[in-house]
């Protein structure tokens, strides 16, 4: 049973990371057709959020709680400064945002160093975040249970504001076809610079987790920014409901074949699976139906 | 404008070509053994009171990390022989340049240092992909390059010096030592390049040799953090001992996810061959009581070593811990000093003619120059590290083991085998 449950178990944990980073990076790229490859550094800065604020709350079971929030409104606000200073003056030129985000998140990871030395720090997991649960022969560590109910809750926040509140719609308005939205009145600068924010903090909170498994480190967003790219173009751009299901299924294909194989055939694999997946269907799991205006 | 489905093709597009883009700097490495070229005349002005001398380090880039370090240590020794009068008299000029962890630009660096600069000697280079990318420009230029990190063996350059270990100085000192701890069963955990892949074959050829079983074998590619599928095989496999060959911050995920699993140094006990005072930190105390293989610790107790940090420390803080690859590069200046003062040049023949058999009280003790392959003796240690982070040596060769580069002497090596 553990061959099938350990594999199962930790690739969710591993997809719920996924899914937190892909969140923001679906938000950004459906609407606005950015492509920020700085989105894993906005990761880093969650991660280094979680360190300092052990640092000024000195209780472990706190801080952690505390980092989420906090990480939130810094990794959204220095995504709300990237969006105003670089990424508004070229927006519908996706290359052209690749190449220069590629600039920033370098720019950001050498900052990183300069401010807290090139080694990581340890980032230390609360009492009640240390400890296994034994599943079907899998000890399963309560940090991925916790990673995967972060995931979860983070979607179910951002599902309800997508789909109920007034600034939801106007997000939906604009990624569904930004003219229209335009000429009924909808400020679609304004609605670019919020869904950069929430899409941005998204990402620093999936940072606070990642600082639970590795602590921190300047190069920690390079791991994830492949893989979350890759959660987002096979789940079909701006759908929720595809990234969700890209993210586990990357997540838990990677575990099953590091299992069977080894961690670098893993990657291979699980490449290969999602290129192939791509002929057959280019356009993602999901995709928006408009009538072709677009 | 874009329709979704074209943006997803551009997306997928631009994402393969940025992947092929890093996974090809990653394996940018060429290994051109060609052998030494015909030594082309130098271009070393030795005529004024100074010498030049190139440090070519990764100051930017994700092997900054642990090359800034070197690069400081060898700082430290420039300025204390320059304030000891010097090499031959001459004061030492350094030339620094960034490798930016791109083993195309340390070649590239190479060439710039030894025929632009016209430095007399390079002190650098970390991962063994640099290393091979300076081999053939330092070989076809003729010059000299002190390389100061431990690394998979199998290699002798004229032009090159190795003041790290090889092999038989690390890897087999720490299969001895659990053989001596009675390990009968042994689970291989490592990087996935070519130093883990090296050292692991050379490990389970000894293995078979000592009868230790190896009950599994691991890898993960570099930078990735995420071991949790790879340490439930640990626990699966209950080993006796885990020889740990990960390098980077990939240490850091795996020690976690070891001691999220309740693995410890009690139940199963990790050695390791990266894990230095630089890095331990990193893990807080989810890595006290794990073991070590190196040359040198801070720990080590001689008069040189409490010379050395504390000149070090007072110049660059009282925080800054000392590790083996340092130490290394540190000695590899006062080697290079003592060489050229013994030939009484600096022309790379000469010195070359010289070098054998010179020696130095290093902090890690006394080092010997081997003048056949170039490396140098060292003595094998083995630490444990405390709740300082810190190791305690609980084992070491006692004496200076001759580097062996090739494992010439061991009659259970095969290079073929496998």
């Amino acid at each position: 049973m553990d061959a099938f449950t350990t594999p199962f178990l930790a690739g969710t944990a591993t997809g719920a990371l996924l899914l937190i980073a892909a969140l923001g990076l679906t938000l950004t790229f459906g609407q606005m057709g950015v492509i920020n490859m700085a989105h894993g550094e906005f990761l880093m800065v969650g991660a280094y959020t979680a360190y300092v604020t052990q640092q000024v709350v000195t209780s472990v079971d706190l801080s952690i709680l505390v980092a989420l929030p906090v990480a939130f409104l810094v990794a959204g606000s220095l995504g709300l400064l990237l969006e105003a200073t670089v990424i508004s003056f070229m927006y519908r030129r996706p290359l052209d945002t690749l190449l220069v985000t590629v600039g920033v998140s370098l720019v950001l990871q050498q900052l990183a160093k300069d401010v807290f030395g090139a080694q990581g720090d340890p980032v230390q997991a609360p009492g009640w975040l240390v400890g296994t649960i034994p599943v079907f022969g899998y000890n399963w560590p309560y940090r991925q249970i916790f990673t995967v109910a972060l995931a979860l809750s983070s979607l179910a926040c951002l599902a309800a504001l997508l789909r109920y509140s007034a600034f939801g719609r106007r997000i939906r308005a604009t990624v569904q076809n930004r003219d229209l939205a335009e000429t009924l009145g909808i400020a679609t600068r304004r609605v670019d610079r919020l869904t950069f924010f929430i899409g941005s903090g998204l990402a620093g909170i999936g940072g606070v987790a990642v600082s639970l498994i590795s602590g921190t480190n300047p190069g920690l967003g390079r791991t994830y920014i492949i893989s979350a790219f890759l959660v987002v173009v096979a789940g079909g751009l701006g759908q929720l409901k595809g990234t969700v299901i890209a993210a586990f299924t990357v997540g838990i294909a990677t575990a099953f074949f590091a299992d069977w194989t080894s961690a670098s055939m893993a990657q291979v694999a699980t490449f290969a699976l999602v290129v192939v997946f791509l002929q057959l269907r280019p356009q993602g799991l999901f995709t928006v139906r408009t009538r072709g205006l677009a | 404008m874009f329709t979704n489905r074209a943006r997803g093709r551009a997306l997928a597009g631009a994402t393969i070509a940025t992947l092929t883009v890093f996974s090809l700097a990653a394996c940018g490495n060429k290994s051109d053994d060609g052998g030494p070229s015909a030594a082309t005349s130098s271009c070393v002005d030795t005529s004024g009171d100074t010498i030049k001398l190139g440090f070519l380090n990764s100051t930017s880039g994700a092997m900054s990390i642990s090359e800034q370090t070197v690069r400081d240590s060898l700082g430290l020794a420039m300025e204390e022989i320059n304030a000891d009068g010097g090499i031959l008299g001459k004061q030492i000029e350094a030339v620094e340049e960034d490798g930016a962890s791109d083993p195309a630009i340390f070649a590239e660096k190479m060439e710039k240092l030894l025929t632009g600069d016209c430095v007399a000697a390079v002190f650098g280079g970390w991962t063994s992909a640099s290393r091979k990318a300076m081999l053939p420009v330092v070989e076809a230029n003729n010059g000299l390059l002190f390389y100061p990190v431990q690394y998979e063996g199998l290699e002798a350059s004229e032009n090159i010096y190795y003041t790290g270990a090889t092999t038989n100085q690390q890897i087999i000192p720490a299969m001895d030592f659990l053989a001596s701890e009675g390990v009968e069963t042994l689970f291989l955990a490592g990087s996935d390049y070519v130093f883990p892949r090296t050292a692991n074959k050379i490990i389970k050829q000894y293995a078979a040799e000592l009868g230790i079983e190896i009950v599994g074998e691991e890898y993960v590619p570099l930078d990735d953090d995420d071991w949790t599928t790879q340490v439930a095989k640990i626990v699966k496999a209950k080993p006796d001992f885990v020889f740990n060959t990960i390098n980077g911050s990939s240490n850091v995920g795996f020690i976690k996810a070891y001691y999220e699993q309740g693995l410890t140094a009690e139940t199963t006990p990790i050695i390791s061959v990266s894990i230095a005072e630089e890095e331990a930190p990193a893990m807080g105390h989810s890595v006290t009581g794990q073991y070590a293989a190196w040359n040198y610790f801070q720990s080590v107790d001689t008069p040189a070593n409490a010379a050395f940090i504390e000149a070090f420390q007072s110049k660059y803080g009282a925080n800054r811990p000392t590790s083996d690859p340092m130490e290394a590069a540190y000695t590899s200046l006062y080697l290079y000093k003592a060489i050229v003062e013994k030939a009484g040049s600096f022309d790379v023949d000469e010195v070359n003619a010289a070098s054998d058999g010179v020696s130095f009280e290093a902090p890690e003790g006394t080092v010997t120059i081997d003048g056949d392959n170039h490396h140098i003796a060292k003595t094998a240690l083995i630490g444990q590290i405390n709740e300082d982070n810190q190791f305690d040596v609980v084992w070491s060769s006692e004496t200076p083991i001759e580097p062996d580069p090739f494992l010439e002497g061991y009659a259970w090596w095969d290079p073929a085998a496998e």
